[in-house]
């Protein structure tokens, strides 16, 4: 319906693209006052069927500061999808009340259901262990402003490799980019999945596995650290025995570089001890500052104000 | 090719030899007002044996997904006691509400009134992938 654009795969996006929308969160940066009235008067939904605070407040800041309005819903039960409306229902009417919709969705492809139906453009917030595009932006992002590009780099990515779709969208991301170094540092039962070996074979890119994080530390420029979740694990021993592995302690920084930049797409539960917050090289917080801007950009973008 | 009895029809030539009632009920001939024979085990120079349905009647078969049944499948259509048309079937490029995806994680598995949508990932190994949650499903048959 209509001929808007909507963001449900990263892929969605081209580099020009994406390029774009990085600059455009580079001028909001710079110059914050000229945006804080470019959304007045427009409306965001955020039309949450399953709750996620980070990933909500984000869109919700984001367009405040843009001087925008936010309505929506968190969490089925407090809509009336619990009664069991259609999620295209709820998508034509919250075409009839907001400029553009932010949803998040259980079940995988939701969002692209939604956009068949909606007059407005939709973002997808998350659908399930499927896609989350917006992560992905941040995290661009974030390399872009702590490395000056988006190429050029050894980034490890470390933890669930098998089941985490951040690390798989970001891979997929990144793969447009050049002289990119891969190292996966996960224990082999959380292995990536050989479609995704696969992809990096195919692209021709440089990259290797290796089963600690002591071991990859000294040569990354990133680290993307994620969860290992005790439930991915058959029995309780293998997770004691991996889980210390892919821990990141103050200490274990002791041979990386100087201008190391760590990331964590959040929230995180054990894998990055609170000692290693107050180091210099912790940028997940940052990335969780530079995830407001990317959405500002976006925003803007899909309703073609910039 | 033999298309006695056929005037104005199709002979659904070269179906896997056991197959051809499967055939038959999805194209709800049953409903058909018209003439079909099934004729079943016919020995063929190219499968050893095969079945073939004879349809007298100009009645709509839907060649793209007969094409995902059985992609040997020749139709042949028929008028006035003469070969118009062979149509040799291939996989579809596109499947629509013929199959449902089987992620239980899907919104397909909760959302009404949508289309069961699937695209042709690899002709090789008959795989296809579901357009909402991109799972890929291959051996339906
Ligand atoms: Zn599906």
């Amino acid at each position: 319906m209509g001929d808007h654009r909507n963001l449900i795969n990263i892929t969605d996006l081209s580099a020009a693209e994406i390029d774009h929308l990085i600059e455009i969160a580079d001028d909001i940066i710079a110059d914050p006052v000229k945006y804080q009235d470019m959304c007045a008067h427009k409306k965001l939904a955020t039309l949450f069927f399953e709750p996620s605070t980070r990933t909500r407040l984000s869109f919700t800041a984001a367009m405040m500061e843009l001087g925008g309005n936010v309505l929506g819903f968190d969490q089925a039960s407090s809509s009336s999808t619990s009664k069991g409306e259609s999620v295209a229902d709820t998508i034509v009417m919250a075409s009839c009340y907001a400029d553009i919709i932010a949803m998040r969705h259980p079940k995988e492809g939701a969002p692209f259901v939604g956009a068949q139906y909606a007059s407005v453009p939709v973002i997808n917030a998350g659908d399930g262990g499927h896609f989350h595009p917006t992560q992905t932006l941040t995290d661009l992002m974030t390399i872009h402003r702590k490395k000056g590009s988006l190429g050029g780099y050894t980034i490890g990515m470390c933890g669930d490799l098998k089941f985490g779709r951040t690390v798989h969208s970001l891979i997929n991301a990144l793969l447009r980019y050049d002289d990119i170094k891969y190292v996966m540092i996960s224990p082999e039962e959380l292995e990536l999945p050989d479609y995704i070996k696969d992809t990096l074979d195919e692209a021709g890119v440089e990259w290797k596995e290796v089963r600690s994080l002591d071991e990859a530390i000294p040569e990354l420029d990133i680290l993307y650290m994620t969860r290992v979740q005790r439930e991915r694990f058959f029995n309780e021993e293998d997770y004691i025995r991996l889980k210390d592995s892919f821990i990141l302690r103050r200490e274990m920084l002791d041979p990386a570089k100087e201008d190391l930049a760590i990331l964590h797409p959040l929230p995180r539960v054990n894998e990055i001890a609170k000692d290693v917050d107050d180091d210099p090289r912790a940028c997940y917080f940052y990335q969780a500052l530079m995830g407001k801007y990317i959405r500002m950009a976006l925003i803007l973008y899909l309703l073609g104000l910039k | 090719m033999n298309i006695d009895g056929v005037n104005t029809g199709y002979v659904i030539d070269h179906i896997k030899a056991g197959t051809g009632l499967e055939i038959y009920n999805f194209l709800k001939l049953d409903k058909a007002d018209c003439t079909v024979a099934i004729i079943q085990r016919v020995e063929s120079t190219k499968y050893g044996y095969k079945d073939i349905i004879k349809i007298d009647g100009d009645i709509p078969i839907d060649c793209n997904t007969l094409g995902y049944m059985d992609e040997n499948i020749t139709v042949n259509r028929i008028k006035d006691r003469k070969l118009l048309e062979k149509i040799h079937l291939e996989l579809p490029e596109v499947l629509t509400n013929v199959i449902r995806c089987r992620n239980p994680r899907c919104i397909t598995s909760v959302e009404e009134g949508i289309e069961h949508r699937f695209r042709l990932a690899d002709r090789e190994t008959r795989k296809y992938r579901c357009v909402y949650c991109d799972t890929l499903h291959t051996d339906f048959q």
